[in-house]
């Protein structure tokens, strides 16, 4: 427990010696003297898990680019004679729903509308949330401000929010990512502006400012790269929440607008007929659980690519 | 009124051009931090190329005195001299050209330096912020000497702190430091946090560093040892005050204030013998809050031979017997209590030794 | 005083009150810890005895193991660390006794007190109340008379004004204080050893002092035997009888503390005694010594010297055998050993 300073056999004494056997548990040799950004990419390579990850978020996002030639049915096709078909039936690889509509075709695009979400409603969170997590981190006359605005918005139900944008700017899909992005800047301030008060306490801050460093510099420079991990750690968990609030918002009508499918619309639908039909809500609930997966094992794997400490658990 | 002593054997003297004005001078600063009066009123002067310890106990002020050197925080009042530039009031754009005279190295190599960058470009940031060097090319040379300078290869440019021992990274910030050839290197306690072989080899480094470059250093440190290795001078601070202040030899071979001589009589020695047979001043409770610090001498509350007059009358530092010092009971000519004599049997811990 | 007469009877030194025989004996130590990157051995057959009344200082670097070997001593250790050998404290082995049995025995026969009292204490109750909790638990006198004894030991441990202090929290108190407490509560149940982890590396010097004089006085006048697990050779010099250094796992040497000073063997002793500016040292007078190198983590022991790749005195030898701790040269008992094929002390291996 106590043995984590020296971690490599002793070199034959010199005046410097353990330098060169510096090569540390858990770094892969050879990777250090790469460049920078090859070096992330390697280590991402290495991951394992992470490379899974990966593979499903770029088969997941080409499939949903690529929904209208995949797909064999339009999603909102109606086969009134063939409804609540198993996986498996000719022609319906995944089966029917209640209309006997097609659930792979329906998964294809849900899936789109679904990504398109999960990642505007974060690129919303992100670009808000930092750099006001940072400011109130880091200036000290901003944060009861910035802090306040945050428990005001944190107070501020979701749903009104989401009602009152959807009045305004009518009801879509991007309204939608754009209500659940404003309802998740607060958690994201909270965490930037936490890794911020914490990291700019440092020594090496503060050998920065007595050289001169500007505070836009320490926060780029400094602040902002460390406290990566942890925003990296917080969007890879907001993109399924945004996911699944956007079936809350689209079961009332706020979001995308029927026939049109997403994954969470689908899994929100199938409730009805759970018992008599459980592949209706198994097949989008599976589906959002893989893209969740993909999300969290490419975002560990980023994370841990990116701390030149390697991969800590 | 403090300066007035720093005629020391070997200092240069003579009209203060920039050229041969001190590295530092601090004139009565002050530094509260809403009611904690961390620093009350602090004159000390470092000479180029001279080694200043500044020692006191956890509370004395002596670390918040060399943030505010280094202009990590705003003194409440005083004035800080780089150099001979007054320093204090200026702003951040007209500041950044005294930045380069001086320099700080912390206590925490862990926390020193960012994880998030390489050694190199750890070393060559002052260079980057402080606009020195021309080429890209021209800086990297720098940072490879600054590293050779402080006995690492220059390939630890490429690595990154984590892959590094705590010696081998106070390597690293030490030559950070001094890669932009400050006039003044402000040292805080740049070896406490580290393993006794080690400790010996950053002093080492220091020492050899300090003989090479000829910069003048404010040596902030516990460890009286380290002090009597390094230093020429040494300043005593006491809750926020200075209360002794000369050449090395004369504060380790006789010092006068009591509370100096109780600190080094308390520091152990390491050898069993010696540290056996020696006379150790025990004080009485604890450092008291520099909330609220004592009336008069600020030590009288532990000190053996406080009279009344310590508790009444603030003690001014007076120039006597080639240092300063504050305390009531020195005389003029260099007498005064010695409290290792004093039998300090206050409390039931004392043993007969 | 101490160690003055180092060649015999090294056991008188250690006051009155031992009687030859050790409260505390640890025979053949081993602690190896399954990490993630496999297993790390930290301790390695470490052996030594405590008699009553004296201060064993364990010293070393940080991960020589040292304060493993002092957690293991109490079962402090967590489950991913496995302990071999024998720990006998008054002849009850410890090593592999139930977690019940060890927490009857830690506080009451053996106790600790740590570096940081303000992490031992809990914050939210009196210091009174928590000494209170330590006499009930284990030896169930009642309320009051424990009580009244909690302001007898704060008494002991030099605080004043001991029955205002017992009914204060621990953020009332300064640092030396609370490690005064801290000692009161070790003391409570009258322990027979005492293990003290840095108990004053957090503290300033002139704090420091009085911590050492009032363990010094504890242990001599309720007999409690000390084990001192500390860096820093200053407090080793001050108030240990015996020390026992380590490195990497292994003790490297061990004798009583005047004799060590005086005549260091092992080399990484004398390294780390050159290490330290001694008073009135320059750096005009010559360097420090360094050790260069790192301490080695170890999966498992080698059989060889440890610190040969790091030692200016090596030798083929050293690198391909394990210099064992020399032999007791006095029968009953242990006066200077050490783990080195070329000691310092013999001139014709330089």
């Amino acid at each position: 427990m106590t043995q984590t300073s020296g971690t490599t056999p002793p070199e034959t004494p010199t005046v410097e010696p353990s330098v060169a056997g510096l090569a540390t548990m858990g770094t892969p040799p050879g990777g250090e003297t790469a460049p920078r950004r090859g070096r992330v990419w390697r280590r991402l390579r290495r991951n394992p898990l992470g490379v899974v990850g990966a593979l499903i978020l770029a088969i997941s996002i080409a499939t949903a680019l690529l929904a209208p030639l995949l797909a064999p049915y339009s999603p909102a096709a109606v086969h009134f004679d063939a409804p609540f078909q198993p996986p498996g039936t000719v022609g319906f690889g995944l089966g029917t729903d209640d209309l006997g509509r097609d659930l792979l075709s329906r998964i294809l695009f849900g899936l789109r509308a679904s990504l398109e979400v999960g990642v505007l409603a974060v690129v919303v969170a992100l670009a808000v949330g930092v750099p006001l997590g940072l400011a109130a981190g880091y200036f000290r006359a901003l944060d009861a401000v910035i802090s306040r605005f945050t428990d005001l918005m944190l107070a501020f139900p979701f749903l009104i929010l989401a009602v009152g944008l959807a009045a305004i700017r009518g009801a879509s899909l991007g309204n939608a990512a754009l209500a659940i992005g404003i309802s998740q800047i607060p958690g994201m301030i909270r965490v930037v502006r936490s890794e911020t008060l914490r990291l700019k306490e440092l020594d090496f801050v503060a050998a920065s400012v007595v050289d001169g460093a500007g505070d836009l510099s320490v926060l780029a420079r400094h602040i902002l790269p460390n406290a990566l991990s942890a925003v990296i750690v917080q969007a890879t968990v907001a993109i399924p929440v945004a996911i699944l609030g956007e079936a809350v918002l689209s079961f009332l009508g706020l979001g995308i607008q029927p026939p049109d499918p997403s994954l969470g619309t689908m899994l929100a639908e199938a409730q009805q007929y759970a018992a008599r039909a459980p592949w209706t809500a198994i097949v989008p609930g599976l589906a959002i659980v893989v893209v969740t997966l993909g999300f969290n094992l490419f975002g560990d794997a980023l994370r841990d690519a990116l701390d030149p400490r390697g991969s800590r658990r | 009124m403090s300066t007035s002593s720093a005629a020391l054997p070997g200092t240069p003297s003579g009209d203060p051009t920039p050229e041969s004005a001190p590295a530092l001078e601090l004139e009565d600063l002050v530094m509260h931090f809403g009611p904690v009066r961390a620093v009350d009123g602090v004159s000390l002067r470092v000479e180029r190329g001279r080694v200043m310890a500044l020692v006191g106990e956890s509370g004395s002020g002596k670390s918040t005195v060399g943030r505010c050197v280094v202009r990590l925080l705003e003194p409440t009042s005083g004035t800080v001299r780089l150099a001979g530039t007054d320093v204090t009031a200026l702003s951040r754009r007209r500041l950044r050209p005294h930045r380069r005279d001086v320099s700080i190295v912390f206590q925490d190599p862990a926390s020193s330096l960012d994880p998030r960058l390489t050694v190199g470009d750890i070393v060559g940031e002052p260079l980057r912020l402080l606009r020195l060097g021309h080429s890209r090319r021209e800086r990297a040379n720098r940072v490879a000497e600054a590293l050779e300078n402080v006995g690492l290869r220059r390939q630890v440019a490429e690595r990154y702190p984590h892959e590094m021992s705590g010696g081998q990274r106070q390597r690293v910030s030490i030559a950070r430091a001094l890669v932009s050839s400050p006039t003044l290197l402000v040292a805080d306690e740049p070896t406490s946090a580290l393993d006794v072989s080690v400790q010996a080899s950053v002093l080492n480094l220091l020492a050899d560093l300090q003989r090479d470059m000829g910069f003048a250093c404010l040596f902030i440190t516990h460890d009286l040892s380290a002090v009597e290795y390094l230093a020429d001078d040494v300043a005593v601070m006491y809750l926020g005050q200075l209360v002794e202040q000369g050449p090395r030899e004369r504060i380790f071979g006789d010092p006068k204030m009591p509370y100096t001589q109780a600190l080094l009589s308390a520091a152990p020695l390491a050898n069993p013998r010696e540290q056996r047979a020696r006379q150790r001043v025990l004080l009485r409770g604890d450092i008291p809050s520099p909330i609220d610090p004592p009336p008069g001498c600020r030590f009288n509350t532990r000190c053996p031979v406080a009279v009344e007059r310590c508790v009444t009358e603030v003690p001014a530092l007076r120039l006597i017997a080639g240092r300063q010092v504050a305390c009531h009971l020195v005389h003029d000519d260099g007498t005064g209590p010695d409290v290792r004599l004093v039998e300090t049997s206050t409390s039931s811990e004392t043993l007969p030794r | 005083m101490l160690g003055s007469q180092p060649q015999t009877g090294g056991g008188k030194n250690a006051a009155a009150a031992s009687t030859g025989r050790p409260v505390l004996s640890v025979r053949d130590l081993s602690v190896t810890f399954r990490t993630e990157e496999g297993s790390v051995s930290a301790v390695d057959s470490v052996s030594f005895d405590v008699e009553a009344g004296e201060v064993l200082a364990v010293v070393g670097e940080s991960g020589c193991g040292k304060s493993v070997t002092a957690m293991s001593l109490g079962g402090l250790l967590p489950r991913s660390a496995t302990v071999t050998g024998s720990v006998l404290l008054e002849g009850t082995e410890l090593v592999g006794a139930s977690d019940r049995q060890l927490r009857g025995i830690r506080g009451d026969d053996l106790a600790y007190i740590f570096q940081e009292p303000m992490t031992s204490l809990n914050p939210v109750f009196t210091v009174g109340r928590q000494i209170v909790e330590v006499l009930r638990l284990h030896q169930g006198v009642s309320a009051r008379a424990a009580k009244s004894r909690a302001v007898e030991l704060l008494t002991l441990v030099g605080i004043p004004s001991p029955a205002r202090r017992v009914d204060e929290y621990p953020h009332q108190l300064s640092g030396g204080m609370r490690q005064r407490v801290m000692i009161a509560m070790a003391l409570a149940c009258g322990p027979k050893v005492l293990i003290a982890d840095e108990p004053t590396t957090a503290l300033d010097v002139t704090v420091q002092a009085a911590i050492l004089d009032l363990l010094r006085d504890l242990g001599k006048r309720l007999g409690t035997a000390i084990v001192l697990i500390t860096h820093d050779l200053g407090v080793v010099a001050d108030i240990a009888d015996r020390v026992v250094v380590m490195y990497a796992g292994r003790i490297v040497e061990t004798a009583p503390t005047q004799e060590l000073f005086d005549a260091p063997q092992h080399h990484y002793t004398t390294g780390l005694l050159g290490a330290v500016p001694t008073a009135g040292r320059r750096a005009s007078d010559g360097r420090l010594q360094e050790i260069p190198g790192l301490v080695p983590v170890l999966t498992v022991q080698p059989d060889a010297c440890t610190f040969a790749e790091r030692c200016p005195a090596a030798s083929d030898r050293c690198r391909t055998s394990r210099p064992p701790l020399a032999p007791e040269e006095n029968p009953g008992r242990t006066v200077h050993r050490f783990a080195c094929w070329h000691p310092a002390g013999s001139e014709e291996d330089r």
